[in-house]
């Protein structure tokens, strides 16, 4: 189907871009970033928006930088910017591999990280990310910017913390200590697919034990977020099989999963069950 | 309101002057305010890959971008790949290894194929199979695409 007709707005400064947004908001007004979600849904009509603020010309947004402690992820910039090393660190390999598990390759090339986050699909791997490894949300509107944390942030199925004269224009990801490993695992009947679960873990090892834990699991519950029980099971243990069957165990008796016609709570369970353990076996080199 | 505002767009390195309204999508503009219906439309939606046109060198879903967005932007379609007679490596090498058969989904496939591939002329063939996942082809059974796509990749990075 066709898109319904809209008013394309196409400011060049942030300023701009903010005074339509504030503007037009309560007049069905919208961003759009990369248009890999939003314009599907226009295609099927499940989202009429009047006016189109798009965000694809404005100056500065382009932003992809790390001051040291935290990479920076302004608003236009798009999944395949992590095909490559975004950041000298462990966290600019942890992006690469997870953009990897995102749509496709041509769709890579438009969405962006933070329409992902925006748009807070439940099985998204960025929002995934963005909760396991507590990413600030930096929220600005003519009114002014605020910081947002992820566990704030995300608060149910495609809904967030963001005001409808907010634009998500940057997202911060801290660095992970130079040491740090990581694993991240999906379950999805196609390649590209939104995941039907997934999990992302991240880890230290001092002294031969797992320290400093993050096991985040997305794509099961409303939202995305941290199953702190499963993180406690781990500290303290050698990675070792056992522990691991233990805590995906734990993080899958954890959850209030969604259901839908395909999937029932219990076999979701067990997806969770399996990708948290696939997520810890494939963080080991 | 939403009236339609005079465009420039340049596909093949030919300019298209055109009018069309915001909401008139890329491959609608290509086919049928610019006449160049070598590029499919399946889905229009974002899933099966049939309208992929290469834009500033990036292989995109032009069902998932606004006509009015590609202004100023070099578009690559399928009618731009040969040389006169002379077929591009990527569809002498869908010919040879049969990689087509009723040829819907041919146009979308080579410039997914062709917009990677010179992206990322060292891509490995694992990856160039995830590549290759982004399309839907409801003939060949892909095997017969994957063969093609590979054996243009070799001639390509020579
Ligand atoms: C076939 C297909 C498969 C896909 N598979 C996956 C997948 O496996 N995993 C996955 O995560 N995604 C998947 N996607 C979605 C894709 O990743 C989108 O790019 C992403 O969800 C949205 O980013 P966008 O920049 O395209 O946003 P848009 O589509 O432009 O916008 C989406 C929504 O967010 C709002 N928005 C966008 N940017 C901002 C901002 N900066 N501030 C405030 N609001 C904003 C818009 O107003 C809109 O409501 C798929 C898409 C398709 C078509
Ligand atoms: S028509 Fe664009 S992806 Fe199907
Ligand atoms: S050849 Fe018929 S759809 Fe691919």
């Amino acid at each position: 189907m066709k898109p319904a007709p809209f008013v394309r707005h196409v400011p060049r400064t942030l300023d701009e871009a903010l005074g339509l947004l504030s503007q037009l908001a309560g007049q069905e007004g919208r961003i759009l970033a990369g248009g890999q979600s939003l314009v599907p849904i226009m295609a099927f009509r499940l989202a009429k928006p009047a006016h189109l603020i798009d965000i694809n010309e404005v100056a500065g947004l382009d932003r992809l930088e790390s001051d040291g402690k935290a990479l920076s992820i302004g608003a236009r910039v798009r999944h395949g910017a992590f095909h490559k090393l975004a950041v000298d660190n462990p966290l600019g390999a942890l992006l690469t591999f997870v953009a990897r598990h995102i749509a496709h390759y041509p769709i890579r090339m438009r969405g962006t990280f933070c329409g992902s986050l925006a748009h807070a699909d439940p099985a998204s791997e960025w929002c995934l990310t963005a909760a396991t490894l507590d990413a600030t949300m930096v929220a600005k509107s003519s009114r002014g910017t605020r910081e947002i944390a992820a566990r704030d942030f995300f608060e149910g199925i495609m809904s967030t913390a963001l005001a409808e004269d907010e634009l998500l224009a940057e997202v911060r990801l801290p660095l992970l200590a130079p040491d740090a490993k990581f694993g991240f695992n999906e379950f999805s009947r196609r390649a590209g697919d939104f995941a039907m679960a997934s999990s992302l873990v991240t880890y230290r090892i001092v002294g031969g034990k797992m320290t400093d834990t993050r096991v985040g699991v997305g794509g099961a519950e409303a939202a995305p977020r941290r199953i702190t029980e499963a993180e406690a099971t781990l500290n303290g243990q050698t990675p070792n099989d056992a522990a691991f069957r233990e805590a995906a165990r734990v993080a899958s008796d954890a959850l209030d999963p969604l259901e839908d016609h395909q999937t029932n709570a219990e076999y979701r369970r067990d997806l969770v069950r399996a990708v948290v353990r696939r997520a810890l076996e494939n963080s080991l080199p | 309101m939403t009236h339609k505002s005079a465009i420039t767009l340049t596909i093949n390195n030919r300019d298209h002057a055109i009018a069309v309204e915001p909401r008139r999508t890329l491959v609608d503009a290509i086919r049928e305010d610019c006449g160049q219906t070598g590029t499919h439309i399946g889905c229009e939606h974002g899933i099966c890959g049939a309208c992929t046109v290469i834009i500033d060198n990036e292989p995109v879903r032009s069902c998932l971008m606004f006509a009015v967005q590609a202004e100023g932007k070099k578009i690559r379609t399928v009618e731009g790949l040969a040389d006169g007679e002379t077929l591009h490596v990527m569809q002498q090498a869908f010919m040879d290894h049969h990689g087509l058969q009723c040829g819907f989904c041919t146009p979308g496939f080579l410039m997914l194929a062709v917009g990677v591939l010179e992206r990322e002329p060292d891509i490995s063939d694992d990856d160039l199979l995830d590549v290759l996942s982004s399309n839907l082809c409801r003939c060949t059974g892909y095997q017969n695409i994957i063969k093609a796509v590979r054996a243009a990749a070799q001639k390509m990075r020579k």
